[in-house]
Protein backbone atom coordinates (compact mmCIF):
# COMPACT_ATOMS: atom_id res chain seq x y z
CA UNK A 1 0.00 0.00 0.00
CA UNK A 2 0.86 3.35 -1.12
CA UNK A 3 0.56 6.24 1.22
CA UNK A 4 0.71 9.81 1.26
CA UNK A 5 -0.13 11.99 4.00
CA UNK A 6 -0.69 15.93 3.10
CA UNK A 7 -0.29 18.83 5.81
CA UNK A 8 -0.60 22.24 5.24
CA UNK A 9 -2.90 25.20 6.76
CA UNK A 10 -6.40 25.69 5.54
CA UNK A 11 -7.08 26.85 2.11
CA UNK A 12 -3.82 26.68 0.96
CA UNK A 13 -5.06 23.60 -1.73
CA UNK A 14 -4.88 20.36 -0.17
CA UNK A 15 -7.74 19.57 -1.72
CA UNK A 16 -7.28 20.23 -5.02
CA UNK A 17 -3.86 19.19 -5.36
CA UNK A 18 -5.12 15.80 -3.98
CA UNK A 19 -8.28 15.88 -6.53
CA UNK A 20 -5.39 15.92 -9.53
CA UNK A 21 -3.55 13.42 -7.81
CA UNK A 22 -6.20 10.74 -8.10
CA UNK A 23 -7.25 11.80 -11.42
CA UNK A 24 -3.57 10.93 -12.29
CA UNK A 25 -3.64 7.74 -10.32
CA UNK A 26 -6.56 6.42 -11.93
CA UNK A 27 -5.52 7.03 -15.03
CA UNK A 28 -2.68 4.77 -14.61
CA UNK A 29 -4.78 2.18 -12.94
CA UNK A 30 -4.17 2.50 -9.55
CA UNK A 31 -6.83 2.32 -6.94
CA UNK A 32 -6.92 4.82 -4.59
CA UNK A 33 -8.90 5.57 -1.22
CA UNK A 34 -8.90 9.11 0.24
CA UNK A 35 -9.18 10.04 3.86
CA UNK A 36 -10.22 13.61 5.56
CA UNK A 37 -9.29 14.26 9.19
CA UNK A 38 -10.68 17.58 10.20
CA UNK A 39 -11.55 19.09 13.69
CA UNK A 40 -15.31 19.66 12.97
CA UNK A 41 -16.26 19.86 9.13
CA UNK A 42 -15.20 18.51 6.41
CA UNK A 43 -17.16 17.54 2.93
CA UNK A 44 -13.58 16.66 0.96
CA UNK A 45 -14.65 12.68 0.97
CA UNK A 46 -18.11 13.43 -0.04
CA UNK A 47 -17.09 15.92 -2.83
CA UNK A 48 -14.37 13.24 -3.94
CA UNK A 49 -16.70 10.32 -3.99
CA UNK A 50 -19.13 12.01 -6.25
CA UNK A 51 -16.17 12.94 -8.49
CA UNK A 52 -14.25 9.48 -8.64
CA UNK A 53 -16.10 7.42 -7.13
CA UNK A 54 -13.61 5.97 -4.63
CA UNK A 55 -13.80 4.74 -1.19
CA UNK A 56 -13.45 8.18 0.68
CA UNK A 57 -14.30 8.68 4.63
CA UNK A 58 -13.67 11.62 6.95
CA UNK A 59 -12.75 11.21 11.01
CA UNK A 60 -13.49 14.24 12.85
CA UNK A 61 -11.14 15.15 15.81
CA UNK A 62 -13.09 17.13 18.28
CA UNK A 63 -10.91 17.83 21.10
CA UNK A 64 -8.53 15.91 20.51
CA UNK A 65 -5.38 16.96 18.26
CA UNK A 66 -6.08 16.44 14.79
CA UNK A 67 -2.72 15.04 14.47
CA UNK A 68 -2.91 12.50 17.16
CA UNK A 69 -6.19 11.47 15.85
CA UNK A 70 -4.19 10.96 12.68
CA UNK A 71 -1.94 8.48 14.72
CA UNK A 72 -4.62 6.77 16.61
CA UNK A 73 -6.74 6.03 13.30
CA UNK A 74 -4.05 5.47 10.54
CA UNK A 75 -3.90 1.65 11.74
CA UNK A 76 -7.24 1.32 11.04
CA UNK A 77 -7.41 3.21 7.29
CA UNK A 78 -4.67 1.53 6.37
CA UNK A 79 -6.54 -1.73 6.71
CA UNK A 80 -9.64 -0.17 5.51
CA UNK A 81 -8.21 0.71 2.28
CA UNK A 82 -7.19 -2.92 1.91
CA UNK A 83 -10.38 -4.33 2.16
CA UNK A 84 -11.57 -1.26 -0.03
CA UNK A 85 -9.17 -3.11 -2.47
CA UNK A 86 -7.12 -0.31 -2.82
CA UNK A 87 -3.46 -0.33 -3.33
CA UNK A 88 -2.81 3.92 -2.65
CA UNK A 89 -4.15 5.92 0.55
CA UNK A 90 -4.12 9.52 0.46
CA UNK A 91 -4.89 11.07 3.85
CA UNK A 92 -5.56 14.66 4.13
CA UNK A 93 -5.13 16.37 7.57
CA UNK A 94 -6.59 19.57 9.14
CA UNK A 95 -3.24 20.50 8.89
CA UNK A 96 -3.26 23.61 11.10
CA UNK A 97 -0.96 22.42 14.07
CA UNK A 98 2.12 24.74 14.16
CA UNK A 99 4.53 22.86 16.51
CA UNK A 100 3.79 19.01 15.43
CA UNK A 101 3.39 17.14 12.19
CA UNK A 102 1.35 14.53 10.84
CA UNK A 103 4.24 12.61 8.76
CA UNK A 104 5.11 8.60 9.64
CA UNK A 105 8.18 6.66 8.54
CA UNK A 106 6.42 5.18 5.36
CA UNK A 107 4.59 6.74 2.87
CA UNK A 108 5.14 10.09 1.34
CA UNK A 109 4.94 13.36 3.48
CA UNK A 110 3.27 16.73 1.47
CA UNK A 111 3.29 19.76 2.52
CA UNK A 112 1.23 22.36 0.87
CA UNK A 113 1.45 25.77 1.17
CA UNK A 114 0.53 29.52 -0.77
CA UNK A 115 2.34 31.50 -2.31
CA UNK A 116 0.30 34.08 -0.96
CA UNK A 117 1.11 33.69 2.39
CA UNK A 118 3.32 36.00 2.91
CA UNK A 119 7.29 35.63 2.65
CA UNK A 120 7.47 35.03 6.23
CA UNK A 121 5.29 31.58 5.97
CA UNK A 122 8.23 29.02 5.31
CA UNK A 123 9.95 30.69 8.65
CA UNK A 124 6.54 29.63 10.77
CA UNK A 125 5.56 26.19 9.74
CA UNK A 126 8.06 24.07 11.97
CA UNK A 127 7.71 20.63 11.70
CA UNK A 128 4.57 20.28 8.91
CA UNK A 129 7.64 21.82 6.64
CA UNK A 130 10.79 20.70 7.59
CA UNK A 131 9.69 17.05 8.49
CA UNK A 132 7.62 16.41 4.88
CA UNK A 133 9.27 14.68 1.80
CA UNK A 134 8.11 17.61 -0.21
CA UNK A 135 7.00 20.94 -0.24
CA UNK A 136 4.24 21.86 -2.85
CA UNK A 137 3.60 25.45 -3.64
CA UNK A 138 0.22 26.83 -4.81
CA UNK A 139 -1.09 30.03 -5.94
CA UNK A 140 2.39 31.16 -7.59
CA UNK A 141 0.46 32.98 -10.28
CA UNK A 142 -0.79 35.44 -7.52
CA UNK A 143 2.28 36.88 -6.17
CA UNK A 144 4.76 38.91 -7.48
CA UNK A 145 8.26 36.93 -8.71
CA UNK A 146 10.19 38.54 -6.06
CA UNK A 147 7.86 37.43 -3.69
CA UNK A 148 7.52 33.75 -5.20
CA UNK A 149 11.52 33.43 -4.92
CA UNK A 150 11.95 34.55 -1.56
CA UNK A 151 9.36 32.15 -0.49
CA UNK A 152 11.07 29.65 -2.08
CA UNK A 153 14.39 30.17 -0.67
CA UNK A 154 12.92 30.76 2.69
CA UNK A 155 11.61 26.69 2.28
CA UNK A 156 15.36 26.03 1.53
CA UNK A 157 17.15 27.88 4.33
CA UNK A 158 14.45 25.94 7.27
CA UNK A 159 14.19 22.71 4.98
CA UNK A 160 17.25 22.58 3.05
CA UNK A 161 16.21 18.62 1.96
CA UNK A 162 12.60 18.81 1.23
CA UNK A 163 11.90 19.00 -2.15
CA UNK A 164 9.99 22.20 -3.73
CA UNK A 165 7.02 21.69 -6.18
CA UNK A 166 5.26 24.61 -7.38
CA UNK A 167 2.02 24.01 -8.61
CA UNK A 168 -1.00 25.12 -10.58
CA UNK A 169 -3.91 23.15 -8.67
CA UNK A 170 -6.66 24.68 -10.36
CA UNK A 171 -5.38 23.84 -13.99
CA UNK A 172 -3.49 20.32 -12.70
CA UNK A 173 0.12 21.77 -14.02
CA UNK A 174 2.50 19.88 -12.19
CA UNK A 175 1.30 17.37 -10.32
CA UNK A 176 2.95 14.36 -11.98
CA UNK A 177 6.32 14.85 -10.70
CA UNK A 178 4.15 14.56 -7.06
CA UNK A 179 2.89 11.24 -8.80
CA UNK A 180 6.19 10.15 -8.86
CA UNK A 181 7.49 11.08 -5.42
CA UNK A 182 4.15 9.09 -3.83
CA UNK A 183 5.14 5.99 -6.15
CA UNK A 184 9.13 6.55 -5.27
CA UNK A 185 8.21 6.59 -1.54
CA UNK A 186 8.49 3.54 0.90
CA UNK A 187 5.21 1.58 1.05
CA UNK A 188 3.50 1.78 4.22
CA UNK A 189 4.31 -0.99 6.58
CA UNK A 190 4.12 -2.62 10.17
CA UNK A 191 5.64 -0.93 12.51
CA UNK A 192 5.72 2.46 10.99
CA UNK A 193 6.33 5.08 13.54
CA UNK A 194 5.47 9.48 14.02
CA UNK A 195 8.77 11.24 11.91
CA UNK A 196 8.98 13.83 14.87
CA UNK A 197 8.55 14.47 18.31
CA UNK A 198 5.03 15.77 19.48
CA UNK A 199 5.70 19.34 21.44
CA UNK A 200 5.17 19.51 24.97
CA UNK A 201 1.71 19.26 25.78
CA UNK A 202 1.02 18.59 29.65
CA UNK A 203 0.38 21.86 31.46
CA UNK A 204 -2.57 22.48 33.42
CA UNK A 205 -4.39 24.33 30.72
CA UNK A 206 -4.46 20.86 28.97
CA UNK A 207 -6.55 19.43 31.49
CA UNK A 208 -8.64 22.04 31.85
CA UNK A 209 -7.73 25.09 34.58
CA UNK A 210 -8.56 28.26 32.65
CA UNK A 211 -7.50 30.70 34.75
CA UNK A 212 -5.44 33.49 33.81
CA UNK A 213 -1.83 33.55 34.47
CA UNK A 214 0.88 31.47 34.96
CA UNK A 215 0.65 31.85 38.61
CA UNK A 216 -2.49 30.01 38.87
CA UNK A 217 -0.94 27.02 37.33
CA UNK A 218 1.39 24.56 37.67
CA UNK A 219 4.11 21.71 36.03
CA UNK A 220 5.06 23.74 32.43
CA UNK A 221 4.69 27.54 33.46
CA UNK A 222 6.05 30.33 31.84
CA UNK A 223 5.86 34.67 32.12
CA UNK A 224 6.13 36.71 29.70
CA UNK A 225 9.99 37.23 30.50
CA UNK A 226 11.18 34.16 30.57
CA UNK A 227 12.62 33.05 27.30
CA UNK A 228 12.65 29.38 26.92
CA UNK A 229 12.18 27.78 23.63
CA UNK A 230 10.61 24.81 24.66
CA UNK A 231 11.24 21.92 22.61
CA UNK A 232 10.44 18.01 22.62
CA UNK A 233 12.71 15.97 23.83
CA UNK B 1 22.18 29.02 -22.11
CA UNK B 2 18.76 29.27 -23.08
CA UNK B 3 17.77 29.87 -27.01
CA UNK B 4 14.76 28.67 -27.90
CA UNK B 5 11.34 26.99 -26.27
CA UNK B 6 9.68 25.08 -28.48
CA UNK B 7 6.00 24.73 -27.90
CA UNK B 8 4.88 21.32 -29.75
CA UNK B 9 1.27 21.88 -30.02
CA UNK B 10 -1.46 19.79 -28.30
CA UNK B 11 -5.39 20.17 -28.80
CA UNK B 12 -8.45 22.58 -28.67
CA UNK B 13 -11.26 21.99 -25.46
CA UNK B 14 -12.49 19.96 -28.45
CA UNK B 15 -9.77 17.99 -28.75
CA UNK B 16 -9.06 19.18 -32.41
CA UNK B 17 -5.61 19.88 -33.49
CA UNK B 18 -3.60 23.20 -33.03
CA UNK B 19 -3.08 25.27 -36.36
CA UNK B 20 0.62 24.41 -36.34
CA UNK B 21 2.43 21.71 -35.33
CA UNK B 22 5.33 23.25 -33.23
CA UNK B 23 6.26 26.84 -32.68
CA UNK B 24 9.78 27.71 -31.65
CA UNK B 25 10.79 30.72 -29.96
CA UNK B 26 14.53 32.24 -30.14
CA UNK B 27 15.79 34.13 -27.92
CA UNK B 28 15.78 38.02 -28.50
CA UNK B 29 11.86 37.22 -29.40
CA UNK B 30 9.28 39.71 -28.76
CA UNK B 31 5.68 37.51 -28.93
CA UNK B 32 1.82 38.76 -28.36
CA UNK B 33 -0.66 35.88 -27.48
CA UNK B 34 -3.94 37.63 -28.56
CA UNK B 35 -7.60 36.08 -28.56
CA UNK B 36 -11.01 36.59 -27.30
CA UNK B 37 -11.39 36.34 -23.41
CA UNK B 38 -11.59 31.87 -22.71
CA UNK B 39 -9.47 30.93 -25.60
CA UNK B 40 -7.01 29.78 -24.14
CA UNK B 41 -4.63 32.44 -23.27
CA UNK B 42 -3.51 32.00 -20.04
CA UNK B 43 -3.54 28.37 -20.09
CA UNK B 44 -0.80 28.56 -22.90
CA UNK B 45 1.47 30.49 -20.38
CA UNK B 46 0.82 28.45 -17.72
CA UNK B 47 2.03 25.46 -20.14
CA UNK B 48 4.29 27.43 -20.78
CA UNK B 49 5.42 28.47 -17.10
CA UNK B 50 5.12 24.97 -15.52
CA UNK B 51 6.62 23.22 -18.49
CA UNK B 52 3.89 21.13 -19.70
CA UNK B 53 4.92 17.54 -20.39
CA UNK B 54 1.84 16.06 -22.59
CA UNK B 55 -0.28 15.58 -19.23
CA UNK B 56 -1.98 18.82 -18.98
CA UNK B 57 -5.17 19.15 -20.40
CA UNK B 58 -3.94 20.76 -23.73
CA UNK B 59 -1.63 17.78 -24.06
CA UNK B 60 1.24 20.38 -25.21
CA UNK B 61 4.91 20.09 -24.49
CA UNK B 62 7.27 22.54 -24.09
CA UNK B 63 10.70 22.55 -24.28
CA UNK B 64 13.80 24.08 -24.23
CA UNK B 65 16.81 24.15 -26.65
CA UNK B 66 15.02 21.55 -28.27
CA UNK B 67 14.56 18.88 -25.32
CA UNK B 68 13.04 18.30 -21.97
CA UNK B 69 13.87 21.00 -19.77
CA UNK B 70 16.45 19.71 -17.15
CA UNK B 71 14.93 18.16 -13.94
CA UNK B 72 16.88 20.99 -12.13
CA UNK B 73 14.90 23.84 -12.95
CA UNK B 74 12.29 22.15 -10.60
CA UNK B 75 14.87 20.73 -7.99
CA UNK B 76 16.38 23.98 -7.39
CA UNK B 77 14.11 26.71 -7.91
CA UNK B 78 16.56 29.44 -7.98
CA UNK B 79 17.46 28.32 -11.52
CA UNK B 80 14.15 28.36 -13.30
CA UNK B 81 14.37 30.19 -16.01
CA UNK B 82 11.00 32.12 -16.45
CA UNK B 83 9.39 35.18 -14.44
CA UNK B 84 5.97 35.69 -14.68
CA UNK B 85 3.62 38.48 -14.31
CA UNK B 86 -0.11 37.94 -14.63
CA UNK B 87 -3.11 40.34 -14.03
CA UNK B 88 -3.50 38.83 -10.40
CA UNK B 89 -0.03 39.36 -9.57
CA UNK B 90 0.78 41.85 -6.73
CA UNK B 91 2.75 42.72 -4.53
CA UNK B 92 1.58 41.12 -0.53
CA UNK B 93 4.26 42.70 1.47
CA UNK B 94 4.03 46.14 3.07
CA UNK B 95 7.59 46.58 3.52
CA UNK B 96 9.29 49.99 2.32
CA UNK B 97 10.45 49.53 -1.60
CA UNK B 98 13.97 49.48 -0.84
CA UNK B 99 14.13 47.00 1.77
CA UNK B 100 11.68 44.47 -0.24
CA UNK B 101 14.03 44.97 -3.87
CA UNK B 102 17.38 44.40 -1.57
CA UNK B 103 15.64 41.22 0.59
CA UNK B 104 15.03 39.79 -3.21
CA UNK B 105 18.58 40.99 -4.59
CA UNK B 106 20.24 39.43 -1.90
CA UNK B 107 18.95 35.71 -2.44
CA UNK B 108 19.87 36.20 -6.29
CA UNK B 109 23.54 37.73 -5.59
CA UNK B 110 26.30 37.40 -3.76
CA UNK B 111 27.51 41.07 -2.38
CA UNK B 112 26.03 43.95 -0.93
CA UNK B 113 27.66 45.65 -3.87
CA UNK B 114 25.82 44.17 -6.22
CA UNK B 115 22.35 44.26 -4.00
CA UNK B 116 23.11 48.83 -4.02
CA UNK B 117 23.51 48.28 -7.92
CA UNK B 118 20.78 46.18 -9.02
CA UNK B 119 18.07 48.14 -6.41
CA UNK B 120 19.12 51.45 -8.07
CA UNK B 121 19.14 50.04 -11.78
CA UNK B 122 15.23 48.46 -10.91
CA UNK B 123 14.03 51.78 -9.01
CA UNK B 124 15.31 53.72 -12.42
CA UNK B 125 14.03 51.33 -15.24
CA UNK B 126 10.30 51.09 -13.10
CA UNK B 127 10.43 54.96 -13.16
CA UNK B 128 11.00 55.26 -17.17
CA UNK B 129 7.39 53.22 -16.89
CA UNK B 130 5.19 55.03 -14.41
CA UNK B 131 4.87 58.49 -14.79
CA UNK B 132 4.73 58.68 -10.40
CA UNK B 133 8.11 57.99 -9.47
CA UNK B 134 8.52 55.24 -6.85
CA UNK B 135 10.68 56.74 -3.92
CA UNK B 136 12.71 53.30 -1.92
CA UNK B 137 11.09 54.60 1.22
CA UNK B 138 7.47 54.43 0.03
CA UNK B 139 5.73 51.30 1.47
CA UNK B 140 5.04 48.13 -1.27
CA UNK B 141 1.82 48.30 -0.09
CA UNK B 142 0.80 51.60 -1.24
CA UNK B 143 2.06 51.93 -4.62
CA UNK B 144 -0.61 52.64 -6.85
CA UNK B 145 -1.85 50.13 -9.95
CA UNK B 146 0.64 51.84 -12.27
CA UNK B 147 3.58 52.03 -9.88
CA UNK B 148 3.05 48.09 -8.53
CA UNK B 149 3.12 46.74 -12.25
CA UNK B 150 6.23 48.96 -13.32
CA UNK B 151 7.82 47.47 -10.02
CA UNK B 152 7.23 43.98 -10.95
CA UNK B 153 8.43 44.12 -14.75
CA UNK B 154 11.71 45.98 -13.36
CA UNK B 155 12.36 43.12 -10.75
CA UNK B 156 11.39 40.42 -13.27
CA UNK B 157 13.44 41.86 -15.74
CA UNK B 158 16.52 42.90 -13.62
CA UNK B 159 16.80 41.42 -10.63
CA UNK B 160 15.37 38.34 -11.50
CA UNK B 161 16.85 38.29 -14.55
CA UNK B 162 15.11 35.51 -16.24
CA UNK B 163 15.44 34.65 -19.94
CA UNK B 164 12.13 34.19 -20.28
CA UNK B 165 9.58 36.82 -18.98
CA UNK B 166 6.17 35.73 -19.39
CA UNK B 167 3.77 39.37 -18.95
CA UNK B 168 -0.47 38.52 -18.95
CA UNK B 169 -1.93 41.70 -19.59
CA UNK B 170 -0.42 44.21 -18.03
CA UNK B 171 -1.12 47.19 -20.24
CA UNK B 172 -4.37 47.45 -17.96
CA UNK B 173 -2.34 49.53 -15.66
CA UNK B 174 -1.27 53.13 -16.98
CA UNK B 175 2.23 51.96 -17.65
CA UNK B 176 4.39 53.74 -20.70
CA UNK B 177 4.23 50.61 -23.37
CA UNK B 178 6.16 52.14 -25.69
CA UNK B 179 8.67 53.16 -23.51
CA UNK B 180 8.63 49.44 -22.09
CA UNK B 181 8.58 47.37 -25.45
CA UNK B 182 11.82 49.93 -26.18
CA UNK B 183 13.44 49.06 -22.94
CA UNK B 184 12.79 45.23 -23.09
CA UNK B 185 13.79 45.14 -26.49
CA UNK B 186 17.49 46.55 -25.49
CA UNK B 187 17.93 42.86 -23.01
CA UNK B 188 18.39 39.63 -24.87
CA UNK B 189 15.52 37.61 -23.58
CA UNK B 190 12.05 36.26 -24.63
CA UNK B 191 9.31 38.06 -23.62
CA UNK B 192 6.16 36.92 -23.98
CA UNK B 193 2.90 39.73 -24.19
CA UNK B 194 -0.67 38.25 -23.47
CA UNK B 195 -2.46 41.21 -24.32
CA UNK B 196 -5.32 43.09 -26.24
CA UNK B 197 -3.01 46.15 -27.07
CA UNK B 198 -2.71 46.73 -30.90
CA UNK B 199 0.08 48.57 -29.58
CA UNK B 200 2.17 45.92 -27.97
CA UNK B 201 0.41 43.35 -30.50
CA UNK B 202 2.01 45.60 -33.39
CA UNK B 203 5.20 46.21 -31.62
CA UNK B 204 6.00 42.34 -30.95
CA UNK B 205 8.02 40.09 -33.73
CA UNK B 206 4.74 37.82 -34.18
CA UNK B 207 1.45 37.47 -32.44
CA UNK B 208 -0.09 33.99 -31.68
CA UNK B 209 -3.79 33.74 -32.19
CA UNK B 210 -5.61 31.44 -29.83
CA UNK B 211 -9.52 30.03 -30.86
CA UNK B 212 -10.84 27.42 -28.61
CA UNK B 213 -8.44 26.40 -26.34
CA UNK B 214 -5.62 26.29 -29.72
CA UNK B 215 -3.12 28.02 -31.10
CA UNK B 216 -5.20 29.47 -34.52
CA UNK B 217 -2.59 30.82 -36.49
CA UNK B 218 0.40 32.80 -35.74
CA UNK B 219 0.54 35.75 -37.88
CA UNK B 220 4.61 38.08 -38.05
CA UNK B 221 4.10 41.89 -37.77
CA UNK B 222 4.64 43.07 -41.89
CA UNK B 223 5.58 45.91 -43.10
CA UNK B 224 2.58 47.44 -43.32
CA UNK B 225 1.70 46.84 -39.99
CA UNK B 226 4.84 48.34 -38.50
CA UNK B 227 4.54 51.27 -40.79
CA UNK B 228 0.91 51.23 -38.83
CA UNK B 229 2.02 50.79 -36.11
CA UNK B 230 3.16 54.90 -35.49
CA UNK B 231 -0.51 55.30 -36.19
CA UNK B 232 -1.48 53.11 -33.71
CA UNK B 233 0.50 54.70 -31.00
CA UNK B 234 -0.34 58.24 -31.68
CA UNK B 235 -4.14 57.31 -31.28
CA UNK B 236 -3.56 55.61 -28.06
CA UNK B 237 -1.20 58.43 -27.23
CA UNK B 238 -4.91 60.62 -27.50
CA UNK B 239 -6.89 58.45 -26.06
CA UNK B 240 -4.16 58.39 -23.07
CA UNK B 241 -4.40 62.29 -22.83
CA UNK B 242 -8.14 62.21 -22.97
CA UNK B 243 -7.95 60.08 -20.27
CA UNK B 244 -5.51 61.87 -18.00
CA UNK B 245 -7.92 65.16 -18.39
CA UNK B 246 -11.00 62.95 -17.35
CA UNK B 247 -8.76 61.57 -13.93
CA UNK B 248 -8.02 65.27 -13.52
CA UNK B 249 -11.36 66.68 -13.28
CA UNK B 250 -11.02 68.68 -16.80
CA UNK B 251 -13.61 69.21 -19.25
CA UNK B 252 -13.29 67.99 -23.28
CA UNK B 253 -13.58 69.95 -25.93
CA UNK B 254 -14.06 68.85 -29.69
CA UNK B 255 -10.89 71.07 -29.89
CA UNK B 256 -9.01 68.15 -28.39
CA UNK B 257 -10.49 65.76 -31.26
CA UNK B 258 -9.13 68.04 -33.86
CA UNK B 259 -5.47 68.54 -32.79
CA UNK B 260 -4.88 64.92 -32.41
CA UNK B 261 -6.36 64.19 -36.37
CA UNK B 262 -4.13 67.20 -37.45
CA UNK B 263 -1.15 64.96 -35.75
Amino acid sequence: MQLAICAGPATTGKTSVLRHMIKKLLAQGYRPAFLKIDVQYAEEDIQLFKEFGIPTRKVYSGELCPDHCNVMVLGDALEWARECGCDVLLVETAGLCLRCSPYVTGGLGMVVLEATSGMNLPLKVGPMLSLADVAVVTKIDRVSQAEREVFRARIQDVAPSVRIREVNALYGIGIDPLVRLLEEAPAAHAGMELRGNPPVGTCTICVGKKNIGWREHFGVVRSLETDIFYQGE
Amino acid sequence: MIETITIVSGHGKDGTPEAVDQLELRMGDVVSIVGPTGSGKTTLINDIELFADGTTPTGRRVLINGAAPPDEYRENPANHPIALITQHTTFLSDLPVGEFLATHARIRSKTERDVEALLEETLEFANQLTGEPIQTEMRMTELSGGQTRALLIADATIICDTPIVLLDEVENAGIHRTRALELLRRRRKIFIFVTHDPRIALLSDYRIVMRGGKIADVLYTDAAERAYAHEVSKLDDALCILRDKIRHGERLTGHLLEVFACN
